[in-house]
């Protein structure tokens, strides 16, 4: 592979330190770009080849002879539009432009901590790639071959996945526990419309356990000021607004059925298997939905699964 | 003189070129031919809704009969896209009502269509035939009435996979009495458990030129023979549930029913499989060409029986239950393959809980001589394997693959998967779209970059360790169009250093990477054709330093400027103003 890369050994020293080094100041975005601009504008004199994969990130404060102009050394020039084309209008690799290799090992840390790297499927958003309305036929699926077992004990974690094991497991192959796709699930987003607001959302049903966690989140989507990020999820304990009716909004859903009822009357269980929309409507009117107020109710409610 | 030609005869020399890039060569030859060209272009493709605006296409193209718009950004099928976003057709149907008063065809794709979309169509276009509604949204069974009201001529009516608020099953009861015109009608989207049976019954029997039928689940096993016997031309047809308790007399009749179907090379649906009904099919299979067998639960053994029938199969859609075993009798069986999807039963456990392996698709590399398209689902690969495959069918023209484990290893040498997604791209010089998964080093791309000559699109996940992989790609990959990146170490350098490419390009998406805001405030000031889009659903990007990575960045080239139908969480970066928001 002829890879002559260009490597602008570690340039990004210029900007006063190595760019090896995780800099979170506005000044690394200047020298990043200064680091660019110089290998633009003499791309015949980078010569440092870039060694295939060994090399990488190995590269930290090399600098190379620079002629470009000795104005980099500060806050430095930015970008013209002219940089631009000169660089990749050759999109051949002699004379392309060089990229500091250096630098990045914080992207590839930051990944990880903004949840970048998984810690397991589960956690990934959109991941395995399928189509949303593939995995709603796989929901719809094993809704209905619970359904067809019998929706007897909701409360009983075991008796529904054994079940749905059996259905889907024809031949004896071995399923593994998590083939309840609704209950381990990822497949439970619904759509969310609040009165007034032309725009729905949509809200995975199954990153939460409990209603409180669904209603804070509903309650951070539509609900809050720019700010409230930092005030955070100690409100988990917190009764919430959309669900104890003193607020002017409350909380609805259809179901399975297309009635709506208000959320929050039923079992978690029974509420995720038959919910198909959500909406947080005025109270005003949701006069003559099921009433709500069953001490049982209540600690259901806030009883997480 | 020799440009005496008069006009007429030039139009008449276009009419028989169809394809959008020959035409758009057409009219760069001179300026004459530029102007003929346009009076007579009546197809256009957008590919992006956002890159040019409705007055802008119209100004330039006022003959349009038929369109074609896409919206929302491929990864959107997987909810990256937050709701919300865009892809609005309202805008396009208002202004064409009134400059295309002839038109006839609106093909859309990942677009929002609202009710008052539907209905303004409906009664804008007196000869409207074709709506095809790809992956669409935010319209209901009220709108689908409207159109089947009102359009006299509609031919072809196709919902697929789009999301459709199901208010009654009664719209179908809208088509007049004298619809008569119907070739193609897709409702297999349809959740509505009241379908009005029986006015889709009357109304399939009407349409004498009905060439593809494609029901919804709530269309029970039973039913399903009496619409077909009203309807013997079919080509292609979609089931809705096949699945019943077994009785001869049903059996029969679906048997006989499918028999009578001598055109029949399609079948989708297959919700819910009963597998002692599918022998009902066996009449059939023989002519058949396309199978989509990607709902059906049904295990090996019940899918090796019915393939083997099929031996003109050009196209199987199918679940890893088909299992290796069931891919190696499709490679002896379908020697005229063209393209295989296989897709994951129990996507998320952590067990596999079927014997697929990359073995099937060596084996399916092998036996069918034909292959150019593969989508295959799977928890393990080896360099070797993929070597192998890319030896064998150097033909592929697409290859996704998607080892279901993030970073997932070569499971014989524990080696990253480098080596033979090289060997695709160095193999398959004619490789149009790449799908990668597993463990992946720069190296990859410095292979992609290097072969991947006529790569248009390339999807990239959990890959990569450093900018040089980005640049190895924007650098390399001349003829790239759409570029989408998730969860991967790729910051500002390479894209800064490559941002005249992106011009070039339809799109690229990069979420959960490393590009820091002030990367994408620049390239939005210095790039006035690119729209730089930051979507960031928790707080806004400025409340952040600079330095800090944007979660979600979609870049797309525009000659219409920035749009103003954002919602609150997608800033656009933008020469004239800072941020506009």
């Amino acid at each position: 592979m002829e890879g002559e890369l260009v490597l602008l050994g570690g340039g990004g020293g210029g900007g006063g330190g190595g760019s090896s080094g995780v800099s979170t100041n506005e000044s690394a975005v200047l020298s990043k770009v200064e680091v660019v601009s110089e290998a633009c504008s003499y791309p015949a004199e980078s010569e440092l080849e870039l060694g295939l994969g060994l090399s990488l990130g190995g590269a930290t404060g090399k600098t190379k002879p620079a002629t470009a102009t000795s104005s980099w050394g500060e806050c430095g020039r930015i970008l013209t539009a002219k940089d631009f084309p000169s660089v990749v209008s050759h999109r051949t690799k002699n004379g392309g432009p060089s990229v500091s290799v250096s630098g990045t090992k914080r992207a590839a840390e930051s990944v990880s901590h903004e949840g970048g790297s998984p810690t397991g499927i589960s956690q990934v958003v959109g991941w395995p790639p399928i189509r949303a309305y593939r995995m709603n036929s796989l929901v719809n699926q094993a809704k209905s071959q619970r359904a067809d077992e019998g929706d007897s004990g909701i409360g009983e974690k075991d008796k529904p996945k054994d079940a749905l094991k059996k259905k889907l497991n024809y031949n004896g192959n071995k399923i593994s526990s998590t083939t309840t796709v609704n209950e381990k699930g990822h497949l439970g987003f619904v759509k969310v419309n609040m009165d007034g607001i032309p725009i729905g959302r949509k809200v995975d049903l199954n990153a939460h356990s409990c209603y409180q966690s669904l209603a804070q989140a509903l309650e951070d989507m539509f609900l809050r000021s720019t700010n409230s990020v930092g005030a955070e999820k100690e409100q988990l304990t917190k009764a919430s607004k959309l669900l104890d009716g003193s607020f002017e909004f409350v909380l609805t859903y259809e179901d399975k059925e297309g009635d709506w009822m208000l959320v929050g009357d039923v079992p978690w269980r029974m509420f995720v298997s038959s919910v198909r929309r959500l909406r947080i409507m005025r109270t005003s009117e949701a006069n003559g939905l099921a009433p709500r107020f069953h001490d049982s109710n209540e600690r259901q409610r806030s009883k997480p699964f | 003189m020799a440009y005496s030609f008069p006009d007429e005869v030039l139009e008449h020399v276009f009419s028989f070129i169809q394809s959008d890039k020959d035409r758009n060569a057409v009219s760069l030859v001179c300026k004459s031919w530029y102007e003929i060209e346009r009076w007579c272009r009546r197809k256009v493709f957008i590919g992006n809704c956002y890159a040019v605006s409705p007055r802008m296409v119209i100004r330039r193209f006022p003959e349009v009969r038929s369109i074609k718009l896409k919206g929302k950004p491929h990864f959107a099928d997987f909810n990256l896209v937050p709701d919300g976003w865009g892809g609005y057709v309202l805008p396009w149907i208002a202004e064409m009502a009134g400059a295309y008063p002839w038109l006839e065809e609106i093909r859309l794709k990942r677009m929002v269509v609202t009710d008052e979309s539907l209905e303004l169509i409906a009664k804008s276009f007196k000869n409207f035939k074709v709506l095809v509604l790809f992956s669409c949204e935010g319209f209901s069974t009220d709108g689908l009435a409207a159109i089947a009201a009102s359009c006299k001529n509609l031919r072809e009516l196709d919902l697929r996979e789009s999301e459709v608020d199901d208010l009654s099953g009664h719209w179908l009861a809208h088509f007049p009495e004298t619809c008569t015109s119907l070739v193609s009608l897709n409702i297999s989207c349809l959740r509505s458990d009241e379908v009005s049976f029986s006015a889709l019954e009357r109304l399939v029997g009407r349409c004498p030129n009905l060439r593809s039928l494609r029901l919804n689940r709530a269309v029970t096993l039973d039913k399903i023979a009496n619409i077909l016997r009203r309807a013997p031309q079919l080509v292609d047809f979609g089931t809705g549930y096949y699945a019943a308790e077994l009785q001869p007399d049903v059996f029969s009749n679906l048997a006989g029913a499918f028999s009578s179907c001598k055109e029949l090379k399609s079948l989708s649906g297959f919700w819910d499989v009963v597998p002692a009904y599918l022998p009902a099919l066996y009449s059939i299979c023989p002519r058949l060409t396309s199978l989509n067998l990607s709902y059906a639960t049904i295990q090996s053994p019940d899918l090796i029986k019915l393939v083997s029938h099929c031996p003109r199969l050009q196209r199987l859609l199918v679940l890893d239950y088909v299992e290796d075993s069931g891919l190696e009798e499709l490679a002896s069986s379908c020697k005229d393959l063209q393209e295989l999807r296989v897709f994951p039963s129990d996507p998320f456990g952590a067990e596999p809980n079927v014997s697929l392996t990359e073995q099937g698709l060596v084996a399916v590399s092998l036996g069918c001589p034909k292959l150019r398209s593969v989508l295959y689902f799977c928890r393990r690969m080896s360099n070797a394997a993929l070597v192998t495959i890319a030896q064998n069918r150097p033909n592929l023209t697409r290859f996704r693959l998607c080892i279901i484990e993030p970073k997932t290893p070569d499971y014989l040498t524990l080696e990253p998967l480098d080596v033979g997604f090289g060997a695709i791209v160095e193999h398959c010089k004619d490789l149009s779209r790449l799908s990668l998964s597993g463990l992946l080093t720069d190296h990859v791309f410095e292979y992609i970059g290097t072969y991947g000559k006529k790569l248009e699109m390339l999807s990239v996940a959990f890959a990569g360790d450093s900018d040089l992989g980005l640049h190895h790609v924007l650098s390399g990959c001349e003829s790239l169009r759409k570029l989408e990146i998730r969860d991967c170490p790729f910051g500002d350098k390479a894209l800064l250093a490559n941002a005249a490419k992106l011009e070039t390009m339809r799109s690229l998406w990069m979420s959960s990477c490393a590009v820091s805001f002030g990367a994408c405030k620049l390239l939005g000031q210095k790039m006035p054709k690119l729209n730089v889009e930051v979507i960031d659903e928790t707080e806004p990007p400025d409340s952040r330093p600079e330095s800090c990575p944007v979660d979600k960045l979609y870049i797309y080239r525009s000659v219409a400027g920035p749009r103003f139908d954002m919602p609150p969480f997608v800033w656009t970066m933008d020469e004239a103003v800072r941020i506009l928001h």
